[in-house]
């Protein structure tokens, strides 16, 4: 559905993706997870065909952007980051004037978007202004509005970012449906429990290149441990920071576990049994205030990766 | 490299009417008043009441036996650079910017081509609609000579709605904010409305002044347009005046698409 080779975009001077190698099949859901600036939505741009590549290679659905622009676009769904919803049309108009710009006939647009708003539960509130609506529904909207097409390939960005954990699953729901129907998905995220609830495939973005890419669990697998043990520990001494505290403490932790971070507000000992990290950690007389045990998450690959966190 | 711009733009505008005539639903109202109404009190305040305390020879008014004879032709014209103008102003950075709409049309199998285009056909529209409406409002007051003279007169007065339209259109696509636009009507359209000859003949402006009027897009219209309706056609004027605001129509198409390809493909 995707190739990309050396993909790279510059706005001037300034590269913000700098050569990354894609492929993405039929069918499957495959994930962006980057930080803020990643440059995860200049890549999506440029698979939307709508912000031309300034180097390397794409072709989506076997074609080249630069040449077959409109073709390729009739062909995908695009949800862009923010909305572009037209606040002065009522629900169901933003459905059906946006179907007609795919030279879809009134009739059948008419009669998707019926089936649209009811898919994303938006029918009693068809004839609704946008601007009524609350953020959840506006993104509902636009994920209904981007399969007006019937497309190929669904490309989303960030669709859950602002919204309430309950908007949240609600849309991961109605996207794992998309999926099981067959459409592809392509999903950029700061979340790493989306790209884990939604991803077969991943890759990690950080600074406009790919620093690992794999299914949520192989990479998991890959570059972290099992469990993470967290120690959070009191401030000590008065101009003490937590940050220089648990540099201290970090050099009595190692060896622990196989890997030691120190955030700014806690310290993370990978290894494969968290429990028995905390014992041991009790047992060399150390206090920490608070001790959580948890499994690794894509957040850990990242920080391992890149010694940063995603969401800052 | 070759690009396909898709389907052809006559099928890339056609995608385009439902919006279009959405937006005209929502506004006719609105419109539909003032281009009826303001029409009207120009034409009674300035053409009958002030046209009364005036008394030239129809040699000194280009052939007009009366000032509201001479006033109205270039009134409609100016009036057309006027509609033109609101609706490629605002308008058009709104559609950019702030609404966005370009830019989720855009996302969609059309290309800049087709989206600017519709809009045009769509200002010309409005041009249209208003010019129409002030050509009927006027009929009753003896204004118009011969039907074909009307209908030409007409035709004159979109020119200067596509001319304007396209023009200013390429010029918001160049435009970050809407503080240029202050400038535009207050050293553009404003100075134009008043001296290129709606509201007396350019020739009391003197030699040099004349001149400079005659220069404006608006001019051209506004003699065309008044040649047309007082059955008093110079053709070679005509043919001149016509062709400029050809020309610049296409010139301004050919802008308003590059403008817009460079502010939203990037
Ligand atoms: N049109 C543009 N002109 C100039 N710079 C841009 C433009 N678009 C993006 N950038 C820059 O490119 C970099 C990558 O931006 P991009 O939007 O792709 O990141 P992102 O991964 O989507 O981040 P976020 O999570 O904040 O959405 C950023 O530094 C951004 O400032
Ligand atoms: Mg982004």
């Amino acid at each position: 559905m995707i190739e990309a080779r050396d993909l790279r975009k510059a706005f001037g001077d300034f590269e913000a993706v700098r050569g990354i190698d894609l492929a993405v099949r039929k069918g499957e859901a495959f994930g962006f997870l980057g930080p803020n600036g990643a440059g995860k939505s200049s890549t999506m741009r440029m698979i939307a065909a709508v912000s031309p590549v300034s180097g390397g290679e794409l072709r989506i659905l076997g074609r080249d952007p630069a040449k077959d622009g409109p073709a390729i676009r009739g062909r995908l769904g695009v949800c862009p980051q923010e909305d572009t919803l037209d606040t002065e049309l009522n629900v169901f108009d933003n459905l059906f004037i946006y179907g007609r710009y795919f030279g879809i006939a009134a009739a059948d647009v008419r009669e998707r978007a019926q089936e649209l708003l009811e898919f994303v539960q938006l029918t009693d509130k068809a004839k609704s202004k946008v601007e009524d609506l609350s953020g959840g529904m506006k993104r509902r909207l636009t994920i209904a509005r981007s399969l007006i097409n019937r497309p190929d390939l669904l490309l989303l960005d960030e669709p859950t970012t602002g919204l309430d954990p309950q908007a949240r699953h609600l849309l991961w729901d109605k996207l794992f449906r998309l999926k099981q129907t067959g459409v592809t998905l392509v999903i950029t995220t700061h979340y790493m429990d989306e790209a884990e609830q939604l991803c077969d495939r991943l890759v990690v973005m950080d600074k406009g290149v790919i620093v690992a890419e794999g299914s949520p669990a192989a990479l998991i697998q890959e570059h972290s441990t099992r469990e993470v043990t967290e120690l959070r520990f009191g401030v000590v001494g008065e101009d003490e920071t937590h940050a220089s505290y648990a540099e201290k403490v970090a050099e009595q932790v190692t060896g622990l576990g196989e890997r030691v971070e120190v955030l700014p507000d806690r310290l993370l000992v990978y290894g494969d049994d968290g429990d028995e990290v905390a014992a041991k950690v009790h047992e060399r007389g150390l206090r920490p205030v608070a001790v959580l045990v948890r499994r690794s998450t894509l957040e850990d690959v990242f920080l391992h990766l890149t010694g940063r966190t995603l969401v800052d | 490299m070759a690009v396909t711009e898709g389907v052809p733009v006559s099928e890339g505008i056609g995608r385009q009417v439902d919006y279009w005539l959405t937006v005209y639903r929502r506004t006719w109202k609105g419109t539909a008043i003032s281009s009826f109404v303001a029409p009207l009190f120009y034409v009674v305040a300035m053409g009958v009441l002030l046209g009364g305390f005036i008394e030239v020879d129809p040699s000194e008014l280009e052939g007009a036996t009366s000032y509201l004879a001479f006033l109205v032709p270039g009134l409609v014209a100016a009036h057309a650079m006027q509609t033109a103008v609101g609706e490629t102003t605002y308008p058009v950075m709104g559609m950019i910017k702030w609404q966005r709409v370009y830019e989720s049309m855009l996302a969609t199998p059309l290309a800049v081509r087709d989206v600017v285009f519709a809009h045009l056909v769509f200002v010309t529209a409005r041009v249209a609609s208003t010019c129409a409406v002030f050509m009927l409002v006027v009929a009753p007051f003896g204004v118009i000579e011969t039907w074909w003279g009307a209908v030409l007169a007409f035709l004159s007065q979109i020119l200067v709605g596509t001319a304007f339209g396209s023009l200013v259109y390429a010029l918001t696509t160049r435009m970050s904010t809407p503080e240029g636009f202050g400038v535009l009507f207050r050293l553009g359209v404003f100075p134009m409305f008043l001296f290129s000859g709606a509201f007396f003949p350019v020739a009391n402006l003197g030699e040099v002044g004349a001149w400079v009027a005659r220069l404006t897009p608006l001019w051209q219209g506004v003699n065309l347009s008044r040649m047309f309706m007082l059955d008093n056609v110079d053709w070679a004027v005509a043919g001149i005046n016509a062709t400029v605001l050809i020309v610049l129509t296409l010139v301004g198409l050919r802008w308003s698409v590059t403008g817009l390809r460079k502010r939203l493909v990037s």
